[in-house]
């Protein structure tokens, strides 16, 4: 039985549809991100399930408990919950009674309240700060007690809202650790809202796409990522190069894609005829100046538009009669004197290329 | 028609004539303030008696207004949602300036002999004025009880609700954070309750050494002419008044007393 259930779950504000019919389950033990852009609706959908708010349409399922309308289950649900808020507030108090909070109300023995705010400090590395007064902690601090503060409650499920946004690099990898060992190391059912796509992939199993109030595709990460549902999801995981076709024939899966004259192959099951969209990460291309003779089925020549470096990576645009982005090392597209107006072969294989109906 | 040159020596005449009455003045606070260092020296036992009195049913009437009355009653106002309920608040903000002889006037009806409660021997008591005292603060308690609770970021109250606080654990905290304006409120009731005089006479009846408070002294002294006396018995009120907001607000800083009255902020 799944530890969460949405049936046809439906939210509105103001008269405005936030979201609409949602059907999700989250299974016990498992790591559920939810991806979206930022007015999804991905906070509304977490502050239903914690139930804090009542939904207009559907049914909320706890642990096989239908927890909808209010009453006396919520409360009883919602304690074996924890939710942690996009921009946590900490009560104007020290770390250790912040922490504390949660097992008060519960009604839980001095002793072992001490005991478990300890542990959980500890989890956090925070366990220096416990006589600190709570409201001079800085951003990464105030996230790190708030993850603390739901933890030390044991619950059943943790929902976090974007649990990095508004971070340094430095505590964003410091809370991604804390969740990746609480992930591998306890039984607790993890329900994450990210924007960073990159980060429901580092920390979760299945993903979850919601865009414009509706759950768009739900699927194991590497499906999300390498077969997207449609040209919305495709551009939001992260596939760059996303370009308008049609099929010209299909031979046992193996289809040729017509793009501007040119010819694309790719698996997929279209039918000749068939108006398509072909995806291709930008990392899946490989950049030569001579004619690769690999097994890449896709070899175009093209004029090198832009370089535009970031970190590491330099991401280089081309035309070989359509746009194409290649993501590589800064490094190796300095070693091969890359440089605008120059000419060269894009190559990618057919495997890589991913094909929505457009 | 006057003749013109009368004019600047009647200004000048005027200017002796204000010169001297701000100089009699100031002799005379300087002499009040003299006296009241004087009569609270040496320990002048009508002056501690009545100062007692003010002080202590002030803090009875405001800590019974603001501790049985506005804190529970305000927080109810304010967790929950009912039709009417801006028009409650406005009511109670229009309120606080209720005038204190119209409380008098009104508690005086119903205490007195022939009044609905007049069995209960409540006329020229200082539990009557304590009940004339908490229905003139309870509109000051209870309004700035809810603004305090508004005050408080909406996020308390829900960020306790997801860590499993009941309702009534949820608003718990949402008061402890505001204990700060809290407090304001019951200084705020304090200095109401002790600076009224309107209640405490027509309900208290100056009665020396039962119902005689500063408020009420000061207006019997000034009548009787003996101003001096009445300035320095001001001067003691407003000085258990400075007492009594400083210690208030020390209560809870986590600042060292002298520390934090130094602070600038």
């Amino acid at each position: 039985m799944a530890l969460v259930e949405l049936v046809n779950l439906g939210q509105q504000f103001q008269g405005n549809v936030i979201l609409e019919a949602i059907n999700l389950k989250v299974e016990r033990g498992e790591a559920f991100a939810l991806i979206g852009p930022t007015g999804a609706g991905k906070t509304t959908l977490l502050r239903l399930i914690d139930l804090l708010d009542s939904p207009v349409k559907g049914q909320i399922y706890f642990d096989g408990v239908d927890v909808t309308r209010s009453g006396r289950k919520r409360l009883a649900a919602r304690r074996r919950m924890a939710y942690v808020q996009q921009k946590p507030i900490v009560f104007s108090m020290n770390v250790y009674d912040n922490v504390a909070c949660g097992l008060k109300w519960r009604h839980q023995e001095r002793k072992a309240i001490r005991k478990k705010v300890e542990e959980a400090l500890e989890l956090v590395s925070m366990a220096d700060y416990q006589s600190r007064d709570a409201k001079t902690l800085s951003g990464g601090e105030t996230q790190l007690v708030a993850i603390a503060r739901a933890l030390v409650t044991e619950p059943e499920m943790l929902l976090l809202d974007e649990p990095t946004a508004n971070l340094d690099p430095v505590s964003t990898s410091k809370i991604e650790s804390v969740l990746a060992r609480i992930i591998q190391e306890t039984r607790t059912t993890i329900l994450m809202a990210t924007h960073d796509m990159s980060q429901g992939q580092r920390l979760a199993q299945m993903i979850g796409v919601l865009m414009e109030g509706k759950l768009v595709q739900i699927g194991q990460k590497s499906e999300i990522f390498e077969k997207p549902l449609n040209l919305k999801v495709a551009g939001f995981v992260g596939m760059q190069n996303i370009l308008k076709g049609v099929i010209t024939s299909n031979e046992d899966g193996v289809v040729s894609i017509d793009v501007r004259g040119k010819l694309i192959e790719a698996i997929s099951d279209y039918q000749a005829g068939e108006e398509v969209c072909v995806c291709i990460r930008p990392e899946d291309i490989a950049l030569s100046f001579s004619k690769p003779s690999s097994s890449a089925r896709n070899a175009f020549e093209g004029e090198i538009k832009s370089i535009i470096s970031s970190g590491p990576l330099a991401s280089v645009e081309l035309d070989c009669g359509f746009p194409l982005v290649a993501l590589m090392t800064v490094r190796s597209a300095k070693e091969m004197e890359l440089g605008i107006g120059k000419r060269i072969f894009a190559s990618f294989k057919a495997t890589a290329v991913h094909v929505v109906k457009s | 028609m006057a003749n013109p040159c009368s004019y600047p020596a009647l200004a000048s005449l005027n200017q002796h004539h204000s010169n001297r009455n701000a100089k009699v003045l100031l002799s005379e606070l300087w002499d009040s303030i003299v006296k009241a260092i004087h009569l609270l020296v040496s320990l002048d036992h009508d002056v501690y008696e009545v100062a007692w009195r003010s002080l202590w049913i002030a803090l009875a009437s405001c800590g019974i207004s603001f501790l049985l009355i506005s804190l529970p009653l305000g927080s109810l106002i304010h967790f929950n949602r009912f039709p009417g309920k801006m028009i409650l608040i406005t009511l109670i903000q229009t309120l606080f300036s209720l005038p204190t002889v119209a409380v008098g006037l009104i508690v005086f009806m119903f205490i007195s002999r022939s009044g609905p409660l007049g069995e209960f021997g409540l006329l020229f008591t200082p539990k009557g004025m304590i009940i004339g005292q908490i229905i003139l603060v309870t509109p000051v308690t209870m309004g700035l009880v809810i603004s305090a609770l508004t005050g408080v970021d909406k996020a308390v109250p829900e960020t306790a609700t997801a860590l499993g606080a009941s309702r009534l654990q949820a608003s718990l905290i949402t008061i402890t954070e505001a204990k700060f304006a809290m407090m304001t409120a019951f200084v705020m009731g304090f200095g109401r309750a002790i600076s009224e005089v309107g209640v405490s006479l027509m309900v208290g009846g100056n009665i020396r050494g039962y119902t005689r408070t500063l408020t009420t002294a000061i207006s019997l002294e000034t009548a009787k002419g003996e101003i001096e006396f009445s300035l320095a018995l001001g001067f003691i009120l407003i000085l258990i008044a400075v007492v009594v907001n400083v210690a208030l607000l020390l209560l809870g800083r986590k600042r060292g007393p002298i520390r934090w009255l130094w602070s600038s902020s």
